[in-house]
């Protein structure tokens, strides 16, 4: 298969320049690939996924019949990011993080910064994701986001936006290091030319993050919290577990007993210290939040917060991923951090102001409307792509709820060859890089490519006909030189 | 420090029925296997043969509901793919793939990897039956059942989550040797004056190929003999299908995951196990033939019932459901 009749169709392509030759960071990739024989790259596709179901890596669309399986669909060809553009990326989400987990603490303690009016009050003790029930709590090290998931995309211009921030169960992770095991299998030759810097410390990583919230190091158990085996990303629970030698449980396999959360073995009960948990607020414990959750644990929260078991991520630290919270983090930024943001959001329309929601309301067809609450890709109105009936059915919406909706322009998301049947289509992809916030903050060297694959969508979920990538980040600066790739605005710092 | 010493209720639950349900496909798919060479050498006994079978490891009520008769087409059908039969092959799998999810993090990907392997071969076979012949596909399965095993044992320490799903195999595999062992010997009862007819052998060899019992058994005893080959499947103690052997392995498991010596008790599953061992130490066949084989095999699955009725209650009761789980014994 040959690049020859690739196009890149006046979009940001992340292989390819403008007058159509490789970038230099992608052309031993690209030659690697020209250079396969005839059916060697679609051989090499059947093989992978055939792995990728045999190793149960798979997941359950919620609207399907249960028993649907699928196996996520990935695409061979990996996304090559440079090292000197990674840097900069790096720096940005260390400086957002960091950020983040400041404003977290203030919310839930002395509103500094709603006192100070950078943020209209009612906007932070309206939004969902806001707890009251974490107020004054002051988790283990003081850290908020243990775990996040910071989605990021390309535009036309060639800067690189923040388009979202994952802070509750950011979830994907496992794609990461299981595609990167398929690809080195595929394009073994490949990794040896470009040194590509590995994930595969991720899960000691993490375990690092999670011990370190332990009162005590010696002793401590630290436990992976699943909702089950029927839960979308029951694969990535096991196998975090799994790669960290934690045990996996259930709300069902924990009690609270005194104060203390203990586990239910064939020995009796045993003290549990540390919870990586993978269960939403809303589910975690029935007497704090939503009483019918059948899959939580009753009294984990009191338990949490006399200090008597950490939890990561810390409930409440939703607050600062609310989409209308987002519109205000480059000011968070500047405020906690005293800089300038690194990474730029995208330009956000609140709907609660009259002035911008008049705009969205008389420019939805331009414009891509999310509810603030939600995620997957659900509640989202991608306006050129919408018919006109959807559009009215929107409307109404934000008129009955302004707080929820926040709107965007729509990106023309960068794009990367995707093979698609027995060619290669220009397909746009987001990224979604993995923070940890421990003893430092440590930001893994890739993260999730999500590609939207069917032709011309822009919506990258799983849940609505995405895939995933692999993201190769360099290890060194390739040697010709590469067009500037610092943003023009708070670039330096 | 991870306390890799505790181990959940709910994980041994799942593990002890892992062990139970890919032996009990594995013995489904060898009962099935058999039967099908023995038609070829007893054209005309079809309905018989294939009744017995469903009697040995399915659900006779179940089977007389939705299929009435026990023709080969019926019982493989019923035995290999019928998800509404809570025995069979398919379901087995399906229950054991199932419970290895749910406990994904404490068996090793490699134990996961055949089962799912296995899942889908299965899966994939249900339309395509009759393009492949029927040997090779249940012979597929036993040598993938055989491999998860052998998986098992070498991929994942021998630590007290291994020693609950060979527990779960040991005492599947002892029920299903009674099983065989009591429906066949019936079956073949009305001919036992016929002793030495070619015909009989070809029969009770069939029976000992039903638990792949029958090259060991030739060079234990030699010539085939009922009394001899009952003597062989219950009480031998190298034969690994036979019942005392089954038996004392599950007694060594309980024991390793108690920490008590074998021999002594604390807890009533391992006084139950314990004594059961010790009685098919000291019981001789005659006495058992004498007194009545059938109501002797009644006794062994009344008492294998209660031991795992025990083992439930002593070890995972502390988890509050076990929807997740299949129904103790057939």
């Amino acid at each position: 298969m040959r690049f020859s009749s690739y196009r890149t169709e006046g979009f940001y392509d992340e292989m390819f320049q403008e007058d159509g030759s490789p970038r230099p960071h992608a052309k031993l990739l690209l030659e690697s690939v020209e250079s396969l024989s005839d059916g060697g790259l679609l051989r090499r596709k059947v093989a992978a996924e055939r792995l990728l179901l045999q190793m149960g890596i798979t997941f359950n669309v919620y609207a399907d019949s249960a028993g649907a399986e699928r196996i996520f669909p990935f695409d061979l060809l990996p996304r090559i990011v440079a090292a000197e553009e990674w840097g900069w990326i790096e720096r940005g989400l260390k400086q957002r993080i960091h950020a983040l987990n400041a404003f977290i603490d203030d919310i839930y303690h002395e509103q500094k910064i709603l006192k100070d009016g950078i943020i209209p009050a009612e906007v932070i003790l309206s939004a969902a994701s806001y707890r009251p029930q974490c107020q004054g709590l002051d988790p283990p090290r003081g850290i908020w986001c243990h775990i996040a998931g910071i989605d990021l995309v390309r535009h036309a211009d060639g800067q690189i936006y923040v388009l979202e921030d994952n802070l509750r169960v950011p979830s994907g992770v496992s794609y990461v290091l299981e595609n990167r095991e398929v690809l080195k299998r595929t394009f073994p030759q490949v990794f040896e030319g470009l040194s590509v810097r590995p994930v595969t410390d991720y899960p000691s990583r993490l375990l690092e993050t999670l011990e370190y919230l332990a009162q005590s190091s010696s002793n401590a158990r630290t436990v992976v919290l699943t909702p089950g085996a029927y839960n979308s990303a029951y694969f990535e629970h096991s196998f975090l577990a799994q790669q960290m030698g934690l045990q996996l449980v259930e709300g069902r396999d924990l009690v609270v007993n005194r104060d203390a959360v203990y586990m239910r073995t064939t020995k009796g009960l045993q003290r549990v210290d540390v919870i990586y948990r993978r269960i939403d607020d809303d589910f975690l414990d029935p007497q704090a939040f939503r009483a019918d959750s059948m899959l939580g644990v009753p009294g984990l929260m009191e338990a949490y917060r006399n200090g008597n078991v950490a939890l990561a991520n810390a409930p409440g630290n939703g607050v600062a991923d609310d989409k209308v919270v987002y519109a205000y983090v480059p000011e968070i930024i500047r405020y906690y951090e005293g800089e300038d943001p690194i990474l730029p959001n995208v330009p956000t329309y609140m709907c609660w102001k009259d002035t911008d929601r008049a705009y969205v309301l008389s420019n939805l067809e331009k414009l891509v409307v999310k509810a603030a609450n939600e995620s997957g890709g659900y509640g989202m109105l991608v306006g050129p792509a919408s018919t006109r009936e959807e559009r009215r059915e929107f409307a109404g919406r934000i008129e009955r709820n302004p707080r929820n909706y926040i709107a965007q322009p729509t990106l023309a998301l960068s794009r990367v060859p995707t093979i698609i049947d027995e060619g290669f289509e220009g397909r746009h992809v987001d990224l979604r890089p993995y923070v940890l916030y421990g003893r430092d903050i440590y930001v893994l060297p890739g993260g999730l490519t999500r590609v939207a694959l069917r032709k011309g969508s822009l919506v990258v979920n799983s849940s609505q006909g995405g895939g995933s990538k692999d993201t190769w980040v360099l290890a060194k600066p390739i040697a010709e030189p590469v067009a500037a790739m610092e943003p023009a605005v708070g670039g330096q710092q | 420090m991870n306390g890799s010493n505790a181990l959940l209720s709910r994980v041994a639950d799942s593990l002890y029925w892992i062990g139970r349900y890919i032996e009990r496909a594995e013995n489904v798919a060898r009962f099935i296997g058999v039967n099908l060479h023995l038609m070829l050498d007893l054209p005309g006994e079809d309905a018989e043969q294939w009744a017995a079978l469903v009697h040995a490891s399915g659900d006779r009520v179940v089977f007389r509901e939705h299929y009435g008769e026990a023709t080969q087409s019926n019982v493989v059908r019923f035995l290999t793919f019928d998800l509404d039969n809570p025995n069979s092959i398919a379901r087995c799998v399906q229950g054991a793939r199932e419970n290895a999810r749910s406990v994904r993090d404490t068996i090793s990907s490699e134990m996961w990897e055949q089962i799912n392997t296995m899942y889908w071969f299965i899966d994939s076979s249900r339309n395509s039956l009759g393009g492949e012949p029927l040997f090779e596909f249940f012979h597929r399965v036993r040598m993938a059942c055989h491999l998860f095993q052998g998986v098992a044992d070498v991929t994942m320490s021998h630590n007290e989550a291994w020693n609950f799903l060979r527990l779960g195999r040991k005492l599947e595999r002892a029920d299903k040797t009674t099983r065989i062992l009591d429906v066949k010997y019936f079956l073949l009862l009305p001919s036992l004056s016929e002793v030495g007819t070619p015909l009989e052998d070809i029969q009770w060899a069939a029976v000992l190929k039903s638990v792949s019992g029958f090259e060991m058994y030739r060079k234990r005893f030699g010539r085939m003999g009922p009394n001899r080959i009952v003597e062989f499947l219950l009480m031998d103690r190298d034969f690994p299908r036979a019942v005392h052997y089954c038996i004392h392995c599950a007694d060594e498991c309980l024991h390793a995951i108690t920490g008590n010596p074998q021999g002594s008790f604390l807890w009533a599953s391992e006084q139950k196990l314990g004594m059961l061992s010790s009685e098919l130490d000291y019981t001789r066949v005659e006495s058992i033939l004498g007194a009545g084989l059938h109501e002797f095999l009644d006794g062994l699955q009344d008492k294998m019932n209660k031991i795992d009725t025990a083992i439930l209650q002593e070890f995972f009761a502390a988890r509050q459901d076990s929807a997740a789980v299949g129904s103790a014994g057939l």
